[in-house]
C-alpha cells in the first residue's frame, strides 16, 4: 500500500504537476485578444436635410458658374470666409518648419517637387485643381467671393466636370466638347451635397498628371474597390467616403499631406475610431507607441493601377528623325518614356520604404542650395528616440530634375504653354528656354545654366489599407533576413533583426566547449571504467 | 543497498516544473532571438513571456518554501572538501574513488552544485527576469528613463541564456556521475537514492 502511493505520489509530482504548468503556461500564453470591432454609420446614410431642387435661386439661368457661386452664397454667407483662409484656396499656408527655420508661407504655390517641379508658371494645368475659377496668372482675384467653385466639391450628380488646360473654368459654348460639356448648372446646382469620393478623388487622384502618379495609395480603382483594396472604402465593405476619415468641419478638412504641409496639427488619423488599443491585445498593441497602424495594416500599396517610382527629366525632350517626339512603352502598357516629360519607372503593389516619421517636415524652399545628393525635397522628421515618432510606411518618389549650376538651386520649369512658340517645354521641347521662362514667372534668379540633380520626394502612405488578414506579420520584421520590412531602420535594438555579435559568438562557445567538455570527460570515464575492470 | 529520502515532493515538482518552464523559455526565446522558426515568432513570443510569469510564479513558492522549510540552507556554498569534490570530477572519478560527499535529506548537494545552483539561484535566474521583465514592459524611450532601448538588457539577456544552456549541458551530464549512471535520475524521479552499505561517517560533511 505504501509503495503504491509512493508511486502515485511521484507520478503526480514528477508528471503531472509539471504537465499542468505547461499546460497552463500554453493555453493562457496563446491567448490572443479579440479586436475591438468599431460600428460605424458613414456620414453619407445620414441623409439630406435640404432638397435643393426647391429653391427658386438655383432655377435661374446661370450665364457663368460664378453666378452658382453668388447664389449659393447668397444662403450660405459667410462659408467664403472659411473657404478663402483654407489651403485649398491659397495653395499656401503659414507654417512652422523644423529644425528651427521658422514661420514660412508654403503650399503648391511655391514649393517645388520631383513631378512636374513646380505648379506656379503652369496654371493653365495645373490650376484646373484649384477650388476656384480660373486662375489664370498672377491677376486672378483671390479676394472675389464669387471665384470660388462650390459645385466641383459638392456637386453629387458627377457630371460637372473642369475643363483641362484652362485654369479651372469649365467649358464653355464656345469651347465645349463631348468629354468636357458645358456643365448644366441648375441639375447640379440643385443636387448638391457633402463631398463623395469622386468630388475629392478628380484631383486628389490624379496628381502629377495621371492616374496613382502621385500618391500610390489614392487612385480610381478606389471609387468601387474590394476589401483587399481597402477595407475602408471598400463597396462590399463599409463604403466610406474620404470625409468619414478626414473630417471636416467649417471647411476645415483634416489630414495632410507631407509633400506640402509641415505641422503635427490638423491631422486624420486611425485613432479617431479605433483608439489607441484596438487590438485588445497587450503585445501588439505596445507596438502603438512606436509603430504607425499604418505600416503593418498597409503592407502594399499602388495595389490595383501602378503608380509612378522614378521620373528622369534629364532625358526628356528627344525627337524621332522626322522630329516628333517620341513615345515609349513598358510591359505594363504605361509609357516608360515620352518626350514631354522624360523617362518614367511605374511600379504595383509596391512594398513601402519605411522611415521614423513624427507628424512635421521640412521642405526644400526657393531660397535653398543643394548640399547633399540625392537632394530631399522634403525631409520627413523623427527617429527612434523622439517621443513624437513612429515608424511608417513612405513611398519614395525619385527623380532628376534640372537645377542652376550656378547659384546651386532647383528650378521652376515652365512646361504647360497654350501654344507653340511660346517657349513652354510639353510644346517646343527646349529645356533652357522653359526653365528661363519658370524662373521668371517665379520672380527667381537664373544664371542661364542648369543640370540634372537626383531628387528625393518622401510620401507618408495612409490609404489602402488591408483586411487584417493580409496585414503584415511578426516575422516580416522580426526578421534577421535582408528582405525585412526594416531591415534598413537604424537606431533601435529590434528584436529577432539585431544581436550583439560578440555576446552571440561568445555564448556560442561557451556552449559547445561545454558539450565538448562533457563528451571528453564522458569518454575518458568508459576508458578509465575498461582499465578499472 | 539501501535507500535515502533526499528530494521531498515539493522538491521534486520544482524541479521537473521548473526544467519544463526553462526548456520552453530557451526554445522560444532563441526562436525570437533569430537563431530558428519552431513555434513562428508571434507564438515564440506570446509562449516566452506566458513561461516568463510560470517561472516567476514558481519561483516565488519556491523561495517562500526554501525559508519555511529550511531548506535554503543546502544553497550555502562551503569550502569544505570543495577541493576533493573537484578533484574528484578531476582525477577520482577515473579510478572508481567514492564520492567524497554523501547525500542526505538535509544535505542533499555537494560543495561544487552548492556554488554552481547558488549562482544560478541570485545570479541568472534574477537578472533573466528582470532583463526579461524590463525587455518587456520597459522598453520605448517613452519612459522616464530613457534606457536606449535598452541594449544592455538585452545583451545581458542573452549571455545569460546562452549560460543557461551551458548549465544545463553540463547539468544533463553530471546526472551520470552518481554511483550508477541513472542514480541521480532516479532520486530526482523518486526523491530516493540507492546506495552502496558502506561504513562512512557523514560527521564531516559541510553544513
Amino acid at each position: 500500500m505504501n509503495k503504491i502511493s509512493q508511486k502515485l505520489t511521484t507520478f503526480l509530482v514528477v508528471l503531472v504537476l509539471p504537465a499542468l504548468v505547461i499546460f497552463l503556461t500554453v493555453h493562457f500564453g496563446l491567448r490572443r485578444g479579440i479586436p475591438v470591432k468599431k460600428e460605424y454609420q458613414v456620414r453619407a446614410s445620414l441623409g439630406k436635410k435640404v432638397d435643393h431642387s426647391e429653391f427658386q435661386i438655383l432655377k435661374q439661368e446661370f450665364k457663368r458658374p460664378q453666378d452658382v457661386t453668388a447664389a449659393c452664397l447668397s444662403c450660405h454667407n459667410k462659408r467664403d470666409d472659411e473657404l478663402m483662409a483654407s489651403a485649398h484656396w491659397k495653395w499656401d499656408r503659414e507654417t512652422n518648419l523644423p529644425n528651427g527655420r521658422g514661420k514660412v508661407n508654403i503650399g503648391k504655390k511655391n514649393l517645388i517637387n520631383n513631378f512636374c517641379m513646380a505648379a506656379d508658371g503652369n496654371n493653365g494645368s495645373c490650376m484646373r485643381c484649384h477650388i476656384g475659377y480660373g486662375w489664370q496668372d498672377k491677376s486672378f482675384d483671390f479676394n472675389d467671393p464669387n471665384n470660388i467653385d462650390c459645385l466641383v466639391c459638392h456637386d453629387n450628380t458627377n457630371t460637372y466636370k473642369k475643363r483641362k488646360n484652362s485654369a479651372g473654368m469649365p467649358a464653355t459654348t464656345e469651347n465645349a466638347t463631348s468629354e468636357f460639356p458645358v456643365p448644366d448648372y441648375n441639375f447640379v446646382s440643385q443636387n448638391v451635397g457633402k463631398p463623395k469620393r469622386e468630388n475629392c478623388g478628380v484631383c486628389h487622384f490624379h496628381g502629377g498628371g495621371g492616374n496613382n502618379v502621385k500618391h500610390g495609395d489614392l487612385e480610381e480603382a478606389m471609387l468601387n474597390c474590394s476589401r483587399s483594396v481597402d477595407v475602408h472604402m471598400a463597396k462590399d465593405g463599409k463604403d466610406m467616403a474620404c470625409n468619414d476619415c478626414h473630417l471636416t468641419e467649417n471647411h476645415n478638412i483634416t489630414g495632410r499631406a507631407y509633400s506640402v504641409s509641415s505641422e503635427n496639427t490638423n491631422r486624420s488619423t486611425c485613432e479617431q475610431c479605433h483608439t489607441s488599443a484596438p487590438h485588445n491585445d497587450k503585445v501588439l498593441d505596445m507596438h502603438y507607441i512606436k509603430v504607425a497602424c499604418q505600416t503593418c495594416h498597409i503592407p502594399i500599396y499602388a495595389k490595383v493601377n501602378p503608380t509612378v517610382m522614378y521620373w528622369d527629366w534629364s532625358v526628356a525632350g528627344k525627337r524621332d528623325a522626322n522630329g516628333n517626339p517620341i513615345t515609349e512603352y513598358d510591359n505594363q502598357h504605361k509609357y516608360s518614356y515620352i518626350s514631354i516629360k522624360g523617362h518614367f519607372v511605374w511600379n504595383d503593389h509596391v512594398k513601402p520604404d519605411y522611415a521614423w516619421f513624427n507628424g512635421t517636415a521640412d521642405h526644400y524652399l526657393y531660397d535653398d542650395t543643394i548640399t547633399t545628393i540625392p537632394l530631399k525635397i522634403n525631409t520627413l522628421m523623427g527617429n527612434y528616440e523622439d517621443l513624437e515618432s513612429k515608424i511608417w510606411p513612405i513611398k519614395i518618389h525619385r527623380g532628376k530634375q534640372p537645377f542652376d549650376t550656378i547659384s546651386k538651386k532647383l528650378v521652376n520649369v515652365k512646361v504647360f504653354g497654350n501654344s507653340k512658340g511660346e517657349g513652354a517645354f510639353w510644346e517646343d521641347l527646349r529645356m533652357d528656354t522653359a526653365i528661363y521662362l519658370g524662373m521668371k514667372y517665379a520672380e527667381r534668379e537664373y544664371s542661364g545654366k542648369f543640370d540634372f540633380v537626383q531628387t528625393e520626394a518622401y510620401w507618408p502612405i495612409n490609404h489602402q489599407v488591408a483586411p487584417k488578414e493580409q496585414t503584415l506579420k511578426c516575422i516580416d520584421c522580426h526578421t534577421r533576413s535582408e528582405e525585412g520590412r526594416l531591415a534598413k531602420l537604424p537606431g533601435f535594438y529590434l528584436p529577432g533583426r539585431n544581436y550583439a555579435k560578440a555576446v552571440d559568438y561568445s555564448g556560442f562557445a561557451i556552449i559547445i566547449i561545454s558539450v565538448l567538455g562533457v563528451i571528453i570527460h564522458s569518454v575518458m570515464r568508459i576508458f578509465a571504467r575498461k582499465n578499472n575492470l | 543497498m539501501r535507500k535515502i529520502k533526499i528530494f521531498s515532493r515539493f522538491e521534486r515538482f520544482w524541479h521537473w516544473s521548473q526544467m519544463a518552464v526553462v526548456v520552453l523559455l530557451t526554445l522560444t526565446g532563441f526562436e525570437i532571438h533569430g537563431n530558428f522558426a519552431m513555434f513562428g515568432f508571434e507564438q515564440a513570443v506570446r509562449l516566452h513571456n506566458a513561461a516568463a510569469i510560470s517561472f516567476i510564479i514558481l519561483g516565488f513558492i519556491t523561495i517562500f518554501w526554501l525559508f519555511v522549510t529550511g531548506q535554503y540552507q543546502n544553497f550555502i556554498p562551503t569550502r569544505n572538501k570543495l577541493k576533493e569534490q573537484i578533484s574528484f570530477y578531476a582525477k577520482g572519478i577515473f579510478h572508481n574513488a567514492p564520492h567524497p560527499t554523501k547525500k542526505t535529506e538535509t544535505n542533499k548537494l555537494n560543495p561544487l552544485q552548492r556554488i554552481i545552483y547558488l549562482g544560478l539561484l541570485i545570479l541568472i535566474f534574477p537578472v533573466q527576469t528582470i532583463t526579461g521583465l524590463l525587455y518587456l514592459y520597459y522598453h520605448y524611450p517613452e519612459n522616464p528613463i530613457d534606457a536606449s532601448g535598452l541594449w544592455l538588457a538585452v545583451i545581458t539577456h542573452t549571455l545569460g541564456a546562452f549560460l543557461v544552456v551551458a548549465f544545463v549541458v553540463v547539468h544533463v551530464y553530471m546526472t551520470s556521475t552518481g554511483h550508477r549512471i541513472t542514480t541521480n535520475v532516479k532520486a530526482m524521479i523518486t526523491g530516493f537514492e540507492e546506495e552502496p552499505i558502506k561504513k562512512e561517517s557523514t560527521e564531516k560533511q559541510p553544513v
